[in-house]
């Protein structure tokens, strides 16, 4: 190892302690050109993304703590904190079991359809959330499809909590299944067939062998997918109904909040959001960090 | 399907198909029946509606536009993040997710907030600022494009960095010994090989754009045939019972969304062709 690295220091041109006299190296740009690009690049990061991450926690901060507090006591706020809490405790496990599931299917057999498959899978991030929400007025809406039936069974699922739930299973359906196909694609299947060979039965190979090699990357996934969970809009929207204290979920009751001029109010619930998005990100940044090898091979979102 | 010793195959996937069916195939399919049910005509006079193709025509201008200036900054980015070493490198690489993890409805009020004439930004580029530009941004067409450059700027530094990260400098060392300025260098070694990658955050940031509804209800000012985009209508299609309208419309934006994942398999397939395995 030692040699190899004397080697690279020697024939590598771009050492990181190289002295800084040779400032026009022909494979880097002069030294202008590279403090613009940055000046460019974190200018724009600052206005787009910095700013508007600062100014929830500036507005939501703005008329004292003791109205920001006040904010969560309000009955309507807790009951969106639960909504949303509620949803994603029901969307995110079922996404988890299909996208084990998924994974499982695609990645250890061959079969006629499978690109096909994951395509399907794939689908509803390219379809707007708002689509995604109306689709399920067209199936269970008063002149919906299954409309009248449910109506007869007194059932009621747009405008109330099973239509919410619906429309973020939707929305977050692909975000586990994407994350762990490529990864149990990589892995193969040789160490599920050496614990079966070894007399291990299906049940035990997934639980003691599968699961614990694909752990952070199901995490990963749990992450993002809880993260668009709380935070889904457009498709909710749809089939929410709106109805305070009952069917807002976070984002919605900001909606309403921000809409009827309560400002600090509506930044006091979205700096909630914001947190967790914060908090999704930092996680999301080490896994990255420490368990790079263990997640699917590229980014992703 | 070829024989394998792991158990599972039919439990795993039918529950996937099954699964699949009813929570995307089904109801997909139930639109796609609503719109074809239609008598023709009338699917021919909603799609030509004069506030139909104004509202698509706001939606796609702006998405091309946000996606446009994405792609110019958001190769900025990624090329910094990934050749330079600068303070507050890594905090810059991992808040670029930061549209992917914050809540539209959040962006929303906040760009809201930041770009109105009153706002930091919109202060300053306002009539009052010091600069005297007078430009108006929330609550304006420009201010709908202000919120798709925020969710659609981590596609293009997200397809454009690892390919940067993985290019081998052996070639711009190759281009210099050749007598290739720094310049020539990266427009026609680098810049041709980033191609693809730069087509296909375009294509990713532009796709969701176009069906992006809770940043933009909040900085826009919703008019009809101003600044109304496509997927504000089908929610005003619905809350006034019009379902056939709605479905017409939701189809439209279903086919165009098709349409894009093609274009984003294509140029994949023809990059994977001309470059190898990126």
């Amino acid at each position: 190892m030692a040699i190899y690295e004397e080697d690279v220091a020697v024939y590598d041109s771009r050492r990181p302690n190289e002295p800084t006299y040779a400032h026009s190296r022909p494979t880097s740009e002069p030294r202008w050109v590279k403090w613009t690009l940055i000046g460019l690049g974190v200018g724009f990061m600052v206005i787009i993304i910095v700013l508007p991450l600062l100014i929830v926690f500036i507005e939501a901060l703005r008329k004292g703590i003791s109205v920001y507090l006040n904010s969560f006591a309000d009955r309507n706020a807790q009951a969106s904190i639960r909504l949303t809490l509620l949803v994603a405790a029901i969307a995110v496990p079922l996404n988890l079991i299909f996208g084990v599931c998924a994974a499982w299917a695609v990645a250890k057999y061959e079969f006629w359809g499978k690109s096909f498959l994951t395509t399907l899978i794939d689908l509803p991030f390219s379809i707007s959330p708002v689509v995604s929400g109306m689709v399920y007025v067209l199936l269970f809406g008063a002149q919906g499809w299954f409309g009248p039936l449910l109506e007869a069974a007194h059932i009621q699922i747009i405008f109330a909590v099973p239509g919410i739930v619906l429309a973020t299973i939707f929305v977050t359906f692909p975000f586990i299944a994407r994350e762990l196909i490529p990864l149990m694609q990589d892995q193969g299947s040789q160490d599920e067939e050496a614990a079966l060979s070894l007399g291990a039965t299906g049940w035990q190979t997934f639980w003691r062998v599968t699961l614990p090699n694909v752990k952070w990357g199901l995490l990963y996934g749990v992450l993002l997918c809880n993260a668009r969970a709380m935070g889904e809009f457009g498709a909710v929207s749809v089939l929410s109904g709106k109805i305070l204290g009952k069917t807002e979920t976070m984002p919605l009751y900001i909606e309403s909040l921000y809409n009827g001029n309560k400002f600090a109010a509506a930044f006091a619930v979205a700096s909630l959001l914001a947190m967790l998005a914060l908090v999704t990100l930092i996680i999301k940044t080490v896994l990255e960090f420490r368990y790079g090898d263990e997640l699917a091979g590229t980014r992703k979102h | 399907m070829k024989p394998s010793v792991i158990p599972g195959f039919g439990l795993t996937l039918g529950y996937t198909i099954t699964y699949l069916s009813l929570i995307v195939l089904i109801p997909l399919a139930a639109l796609l029946l609503k719109s074809a049910t239609l008598p023709v005509d009338r699917i021919v006079k909603i799609a030509t509606a004069h506030r139909t193709l104004q509202a698509l025509y706001v939606s796609f201008g702006s998405s091309f536009i946000a996606a446009i200036v994405n792609v110019v900054f958001g190769l900025v980015v990624a090329w910094v993040l990934v050749r330079y070493k600068f303070p507050g490198r890594r905090i810059m690489d991992a808040i670029v997710d930061l549209p992917f993890a914050l809540p539209t409805a959040v962006a929303g009020i906040a760009l809201s907030t930041i770009y109105a004439p009153n706002g930091w930004i919109g202060w300053f580029v306002g009539p009052n600022g010091p600069l005297h530009l007078g430009w108006t941004i929330a609550y304006t067409p420009s201010g709908i494009v202000v919120a798709l450059i925020f969710i659609g700027l981590p596609f293009v530094v997200r397809t454009v960095q690892p390919v940067l990260e993985e290019f081998e400098q052996e070639l711009e060392e190759a281009a210099a010994t050749l007598g290739a300025n720094r310049f020539q260098t990266i427009s026609r070694v680098i810049l041709p090989r980033l191609t693809p990658a730069i087509l296909t955050g375009f294509a990713l940031a532009f796709a969701r754009a176009v069906g992006e509804y809770g940043s933009v209800i909040f900085i826009a000012s919703n008019l009809p045939n101003q600044s109304e985009i496509a997927p504000l209508l089908i929610i005003i299609k619905l809350e006034e019972f019009d379902v056939p309208s709605a479905a017409v419309i939701a189809t439209i934006m279903l086919i165009l969304a098709f349409a894009m994942l093609l274009v984003i398999n294509l140029v994949q397939t023809w990059a994977r062709r001309r470059y190898g395995d990126l």
